[in-house]
């Protein structure tokens, strides 16, 4: 464990200290004056002042067993598992969907057949705000930024001729995430998988949805409550589910810098095991499901720093503060997608290098599975093509360059230890404001800083920072802000179109499933997720029965909606 | 330039014409829309051409002030008291003014989004306006745009503020009713009402009552008004003298702008405050005081520019330029002015 | 004096990428604009009632869901309907170049992709301004 406070107590070598001002003086100094610094400020994306060279004063006291330690062991700096990718590679799992369930099944299928190891389920907007595809607030948004699902009939479609029994996957879905795990299971127990086998994750994580994302639906209270059912039911039923995949993407995407990015993720960790506990659950029982969900940024170093500190930022606090005894609920495991406000239209296919850089820089990271974008996703939904070369660009990382073959490479590096040790300080610093917000809790905490505004604003001051940077060529984007040319010679990629026709289709075979399905059971199921909503008993059970009686998720939501109401954004600049 | 302002005068008498039709619908709105358009960027020269058509039909609505500081809930609590109206089937408006930056001109006007729930409602308006800084005549325009909603049949209307400095503060002399939102927390608060705010407060609202220490600001309003209960107000020509009328000692009622708890409360209080003003006379005085100021700025503005205008270009003046040429006594700036003023005046008052 | 131009920005539909219309109306502020922006989730309906009572210069859309096809046509069809001709439109956010001929088409003066600079944005309302 790193104790931030030594540096009062720094121990610095002074032969060292010596030897360094003597180099600046009599060497760099006179080299300057031939040829200055190109940049005035060199920094990352996190404005940490980066200097010209590290060496060990940067990380006085490091204590290697203490700080550091071994993979797989407390504090997990180095890794999450004792063989890192020696044993097993990182999961490479590619975010799909659009179009009907169907198409996106064929998706799925194609990136098995090329090596994919993981499934993970993009859902379109409708699904993630809860609403039906014939309503009205879904006109023009059918298949169109993930797949169309409406009801368990559309789940089984999605997952035709998949063996949930031997493949993970992942859903990215918040507000209605306790529905689309009962429509998963469901799925399973008809493909004859019991939901103890089950594997896979829901992102389940409203918490960033407030401060980041958006799609919202109930206030934050109920939201937790129906996340603490989902935990507290596999808990006991799924043990194999990863219940909440907390997420620092779409933080990071809505703008925030790395460190806000690390901060307030693990914060929103922190409050969702402060709220399990609340429940009444032992935090051994469910901290080792929690994973997490990073994003993969540009400034290499920094990105590498944050998978570390997270690691150990995690353990520390899961072991001193919450008093986990299980080292699995120290032990913190994250997926990593590259960055999608990093791609640019211009140019597209310089995307494929930005994507390989920051893969690399996951991978250098320690991630437990990786999402790679495809190079047009600045113009459209991906392709089949795109996405391959995406894949293609993890097996490449993975088999060809041997950054796989010994863990943490970087570990040691004083530029890297520092820049870990500075990120965790920072993060530190976070923290100690959230836990003043909520008076020592960070559940509490989380809930005023969202009323407050105060996630929302140091993620909309920081994304206004960098488009500033960006218009002053403080930060370059190469062919957007440099080496610009008028070239139409460049060929234009060919793009994936999502047709209004599929709306059309998907509200046709919804009203067939209502038409064909038992309706007064559909609606005694209905009726009485309204009545154990005004309780305080857990609702998965519920949910699984309305979903197996075909309960659309629009049903689902609209009752939730009565009962709990609705969360409205106050706006913030 | 004649033929941009004769066709910009078609266009007015155009929407001019569609606010008196009765029939209310979305080319009515548009048409209230379009004219606080022309005020916002013609001011008085436009209000001139506007006002004088629809004043007719004035004098109905029932004018709330709303101010409290950013993070207050104004618009939220603005939100909850504007349903409210609206289930009772009244016409409700609602005008949203923020501070226009200082340094580049620019605002972001936000409070719309905390009226979602109602402004698709066809009973409801909401325009946003920037203060344009304190130098932009916001409270005349404010009056004239008022004025407007009020000829366009609003039984409500509601002026939202953050009341910093005295042209946002003078916005309330329009109204029948103002609000002061203070949350409990925000320390220095109160030292705000004590220099500005509390001789033209009606109701003391407290929001955010769920929150730490909002009893406790409910005292030290309460406390504030037993002291200022004591105070005699000597100057006659002052706003405190005719707002603070004898009889009615501001209400202070707790909030939850978000949940619309109390929220009825606050209601039955702006009515009762409403009643109080018809029956003591009390409303009459202020319309009175209301209309003095009113005039006051339109004759500022269009005396400014007729002094200007006589100055710069009657040759009569130049008589009395010559005399200040001459250094001697009685042909100083002062006297020579006091001269000009004489005749003025004569001119339009005797 | 320039006099003062009123621009809305708007989110249609569902999706919550609100980062580039927020960059946008602090940038657009900054430039001098007065910028009313409605929140997330807007229906055509919901912008078309804020362009009626708040009567802008200017209509500044932002979609990155793709629903840019069925959104936007909706919510000129309804400003058409209530006779409003005389205000910009721009779209932004991603927006295929394929998809610009289209909208033009039905009024949508020019679209903005990813990218663009603020100041590009400001110089194009300014000069494209129709009133």
């Amino acid at each position: 464990m790193k104790i931030l406070t030594e540096t009062n107590t720094k121990k610095l070598d002074h032969t060292i200290l010596a030897e360094t001002e003597r180099w600046i003086e009599s060497v760099v100094k006179k080299s300057l004056q031939r040829v200055p610094e190109r940049k005035k400020r060199f920094k990352t994306l996190s404005d940490i002042p980066i200097k010209a060279l590290y060496n060990p004063n940067d990380i006085p006291n490091w204590d290697y067993l203490k700080d550091m330690g071994f993979p797989g062991e407390y504090p997990f700096l180095r890794g999450a598992q004792p063989t890192s990718y020696r044993a097993r590679l990182w999961t490479m799992r590619m975010f799909a969907g659009m179009g009907t369930a169907k198409e996106t099944n064929e998706r799925f299928k194609y990136l098995i057949k090329n090596g994919q190891t993981g499934l993970s389920t993009a859902f379109h907007l409708p699904t993630l705000y809860g609403y039906e595809s014939g309503s009205p607030m879904s006109a023009g948004e059918i298949g169109k930024e993930g797949v169309a699902i409406d009801t368990l009939a559309d789940m089984e479609a999605l997952y035709d001729g998949i063996d949930l029994g031997k493949i993970s996957t992942s859903m990215t879905i918040n507000a209605p995430a306790s529905i689309l795990l009962a429509m998963y299971i469901a799925v399973g127990e008809k493909q004859g998988v019991p939901m103890d086998k089950l594997t896979g994750t829901t992102q389940n994580d409203i918490l960033k949805e407030y401060q980041a994302q958006k799609s919202y639906i109930y206030p934050p209270e109920p939201s937790m409550r129906l996340i603490v059912d989902t935990i507290e039911f596999c808990t006991k039923h799924v043990p194999k589910w990863n219940t909440i995949s907390i997420s620092g993407y779409h933080i990071r995407e809505a703008g925030s810098t790395a460190v806000q990015e690390l901060a307030f993720t693990l914060g929103n960790g922190l409050a969702y095991v402060e709220a399990g506990i609340a429940r009444g659950l032992d935090v051994d029982d469910f901290a080792p499901r929690l994973s997490f969900f990073f994003n993969a940024h540009n400034n290499f170093f920094e990105e590498i720093a944050k998978y570390r500190a997270a690691r150990r930022i995690w353990a520390r606090h899961m072991k001193e503060v919450y008093h986990a005894k299980d080292p699995r609920s120290w032990r913190l495991r994250f997926h990593t997608q590259t960055a999608g406000v990093a791609l640019t239209a211009q140019e597209p296919y310089n995307n494929i290098i930005r994507v390989t850089m920051q893969a690399l820089a996951a991978v250098l990271g320690g991630t437990q599975s990786l999402h790679t974008n495809s190079f047009d996703e600045a113009l459209a939904l991906p392709s089949e093509e795109a996405v391959k070369i995406a894949l293609r660009t993890q097996q490449v990382i993975a088999h060809e360059t041997g950054v796989a073959d010994t863990i943490d490479p970087l570990g040691g590096s004083y530029f890297v230890e520092w820049l870990t040790d500075k990120m965790e300080e920072e993060t530190e610093a976070y923290f100690a404001k959230i836990k003043e917000f909520g008076k020592g809790s960070m559940l509490e905490g989380a809930y005023v800083g969202i009323r407050n505004n105060f996630y929302q604003r140091e993620i909309a001051n920081a994304s206004y920072q960098y488009q500033k940077e960006i218009e002053s060529k403080e930060q370059i984007q190469v062919c957007v802000n440099a080496f610009k040319v008028e070239d139409v010679s460049n060929k234009k990629p060919d793009l994936l179109k999502i047709t209004e026709e599929v709306g059309v289709q998907q509200v046709e075979s919804l009203a067939e499933v209502k038409r064909t399905r038992d309706a007064t059971k559909a609606q005694a199921c209905l009726d009485m997720i309204r009545e154990k909503a005004q309780t305080k008993e857990n609702l998965m059970p519920y949910i699984l029965d309305a979903v197996k009686a075909y309960c659309s998720i629009g049903e689902i939501v609209d009752v939730f909606r009565d009962v709990f109401g609705v969360y409205r954004e106050e706006s913030i600049f | 330039m004649t033929t941009e302002i004769q066709s910009k005068n078609t266009q007015i008498q155009k929407y001019v014409d569609l606010l008196k039709n009765p029939e209310k619908g979305p080319k009515k709105k548009r048409a209230l829309a379009r004219l606080i358009t022309f005020i916002e960027n013609g001011g008085p020269e436009a209000a001139k051409e506007i006002i004088p058509q629809l004043y007719p039909l004035t004098g109905k609505a029932h004018i709330i002030g709303i101010t409290g500081a950013p993070g207050s809930g104004k618009s939220t609590l603005t939100s909850e008291i504007s349903n409210h109206y609206l289930e009772q089937g009244l016409t409700v408006s609602v005008i949203a003014v923020d501070p226009t930056s200082p340094f580049t001109g620019g605002a972001i006007l936000g409070d719309r989004i905390r009226m979602k729930k109602n402004f698709t409602n066809p009973n409801f308006f909401i325009r946003s306006m920037a203060n344009r800084g304190q130098l932009g005549g916001l409270a005349m325009a404010t009056k004239d745009v008022i004025h407007i909603i009020d000829a366009y049949g609003s039984d409500i209307i509601i002026v939202e503020t953050v009341g910093v400095g005295q042209s946002e503060i003078d916005i309330f002399k329009s109204a029948h009713t103002t609000l002061v939102i203070t949350p409990p927390g925000l320390g220095d608060e109160i030292q705000a009402i004590k220099a500005g705010l509390m001789e033209i407060t009606d109701i003391f609202v407290v929001n955010k009552m769920d929150r730490d220490g909002a009893d406790k600001r409910v005292a030290e309003l309460e406390t504030m008004l037993d002291f200022g209960e004591n105070i005699q107000i000597e100057n006659d020509y002052s706003q405190a003298k005719v707002v603070r009328c004898d009889g009615w000692r501001p209400p202070v009622i707790k909030t939850n702008g978000l949940t619309g708890e109390n929220v009825p409360i606050l209601l039955e209080n702006i009515h009762r405050h409403f009643i109080f003003l018809e029956e003591t006379g009390f409303k009459k005085k202020r319309l009175q005081f209301r209309y003095k100021h009113y005039i006051i700025e339109i004759l500022k503005y269009f005396l400014v520019k007729n002094v200007e205008e006589i100055v710069f270009s009657n040759e009569k003046i130049n008589e009395f330029i010559e005399k200040l040429l001459a250094y001697e006594q009685g042909s100083d700036p002062y006297t020579i002015s006091e001269a000009i003023l004489e005749v003025f005046l004569n001119r339009y008052f005797s | 004096m320039d006099r003062k131009i009123r621009l809305i920005v708007a989110k249609p539909g569902l999706d919550g990428h609100d980062r580039g219309a927020k960059v946008i109306s602090r940038g657009l502020r900054d430039a001098g604009f007065e910028v009313i922006y409605t929140g997330l989730h807007q229906t055509p309906e919901d912008i078309v009632q804020s362009v009626i009572q708040e009567d802008p210069d200017a209509l500044l859309l932002s979609i990155l869901s793709g629903a840019h096809p069925v959104l936007l046509p909706e919510i000129m069809k309804q400003l058409k309907a209530n006779e409003i001709d005389d205000i910009l439109v721009l779209g932004g956010g991603i927006i295929p170049e394929e998809d610009f001929p289209a909208l033009k088409e039905v009024g949508v003066e020019a679209v903005f992709g990813p990218g663009t600079k603020i100041q590009e944005i400001a110089d194009f309302i300014r000069a494209n301004l129709k009133r």
